[in-house]
């Protein structure tokens, strides 16, 4: 139960990034606590009491005894994308600089007209 | 979970809602993204307690170490102190 | 100061409303339904030991070409934002000391050969293509933190990763022409435990491996770059 809570917390900590703060790079930093909280709740609903991980060797060859396979599977494909779109998002971030001279989104803005 | 496995977990996810609480909140913009890869890396570590070790491997080497290097980077062609707000 | 308070608040009404709905799935109990089908047939018709894999890639291979494609795109938009003549590229972002420049002249062989090994036992061992790939790159980032001069080839790492991109599309092609659909199982099942079994798991993690190690360190090439990229800037 305590998995659960503390991975919305993390998603909230992440929202409330997003709202407030005003640097561009805080704001991304944002986006990352939130992909780390979706992926800790994933894997946290696939658990299931006493069993193990989901791969078969010579000690372990009872499919009965094996922990839920599809979340694991899914939350491999949700790290990748999340880290690739973050990279272009920190290359956005410096092609502002140059251009604007500064990290505030206030005034980035405010320079548009 | 036997109940030894059960509260180092507990205090695993309690160290992680600490640092990312800290990581909005200081001003010197490397801090913020070294508390946030130790996060990353404590949240692997309980990937590895809910027994998936390819999701533990897959956030430790992408999410713990490229991503924070890459953060590294445009920090230092960017300003180091976050002087709004 | 009050907006602050006004949006935590909010916050953690809306983290407590959904924990109330996230009761109905008690920590712990037995909730699989598709996930005993894959377990139970994976040795049968896959001949792979790792069941997520072949989840991956066997049971749904058309969600990883469409991840690899997100990922050819997140790197062809860096190229293009970043794009600078040859000859006048100079990467020199911090000066190392001794100790680094002999450990990792000893170090580098080992970390390819780890990422090697570890996307080429993707189906015996926890592992495959997306991690032996981010170990390949995080060699090459090493080495651009050591030495000032390092330049990598870029025309020969897009060539790798071209010929990597075409292996995935042809196996699954070869699927639908011998058989009946795309990615279809058209190697042989071969004996549980050995490394050349499987089907078309193994030629596939091979190629998404040297792929995405090439992407990544073309993106860190990329943002390394420095002073006279397009007139005067540190």
């Amino acid at each position: 139960m305590i998995f659960y809570v503390s991975a919305l917390l993390i998603i909230g900590i992440g929202i409330y990034a997003i709202i407030i703060k005003k640097n561009l790079m805080k704001i991304i930093i944002g986006l990352d606590l939130i992909e780390t909280g979706i992926n800790l709740l994933i894997v946290s609903i696939g658990y299931i009491n006493g069993k193990t991980a989901p791969i078969f060797s010579k000690g372990v060859m009872d499919a009965s005894r094996m922990v839920d396979s599809v979340p694991q599977a899914l939350t491999l494909t949700s790290i990748v994308i999340g880290a690739s779109e973050l990279a272009l998002a920190a290359a956005f971030v410096v092609l502002l600089y140059r251009k604007y001279g500064t990290l505030d989104v206030r005034k980035i803005r405010s320079l548009r007209w | 979970m036997s109940i030894y496995v059960l509260i180092f977990s507990y205090i695993l996810l309690a160290l992680t809602v600490i640092l990312s609480l800290l990581a909005i909140h200081v001003k010197d913009l490397i801090a913020a993204v070294i508390l946030m890869g130790g996060g990353s890396l404590l949240v692997s570590l309980v990937f590895l307690l809910l027994q998936a070790p390819d999701v533990a491997m897959s956030e430790a080497a992408i999410g713990a170490g490229l991503t924070m290097a890459i953060y590294i980077i445009a920090v230092k062609k960017t300003e180091r102190e976050d002087k709004d707000d | 100061m009050i907006r602050k308070i006004v949006y935590g608040i909010f916050i953690l009404i809306i983290v407590a409303a959904v924990s109330m709905f996230l009761m109905s799935y008690p920590f712990g109990s037995d909730k699989m339904d598709v996930g005993k089908y894959y377990l139970e047939n994976t040795v049968p018709q896959t001949g792979a030991a790792n069941v997520v894999t072949s989840v991956t890639l066997f049971y749904r291979g058309f969600d990883t070409l469409g991840e690899v494609t997100v990922l050819f795109t997140a790197a062809l938009g860096v190229s293009i934002i970043y794009f600078i003549e040859d000859k006048k590229r100079k990467t020199r972002i911090v000066e190392s000391n001794f100790v680094t420049k002999v450990g990792t002249r000893v170090v580098f062989p080992f970390i390819l050969l780890v990422g090697a090994y570890i996307f080429m036992h993707g189906h015996l061992t926890p592992g495959g293509g997306f991690q032996g790939g981010a170990l390949i790159a995080t060699g090459f980032l090493l080495l651009y933190l050591a030495y000032e001069e390092t330049s990598i080839n870029r025309a020969k790492f897009y060539l790798v990763e071209g010929l990597g991109g075409l292996t995935y599309v042809t196996m699954g092609l070869l699927g639908y022409f011998m058989k009946d659909s795309f990615l279809a199982n058209v190697l042989p099942n071969g004996q549980l435990f050995n490394l050349l079994s499987g089907g078309i798991i193994l030629p596939i993690y091979i190629g998404v491996g040297l792929k995405v190690g090439s992407e990544l360190s073309n993106i860190i090439d990329d943002l390394m770059c420095e002073v006279k990229c397009d007139g005067g800037e540190e």
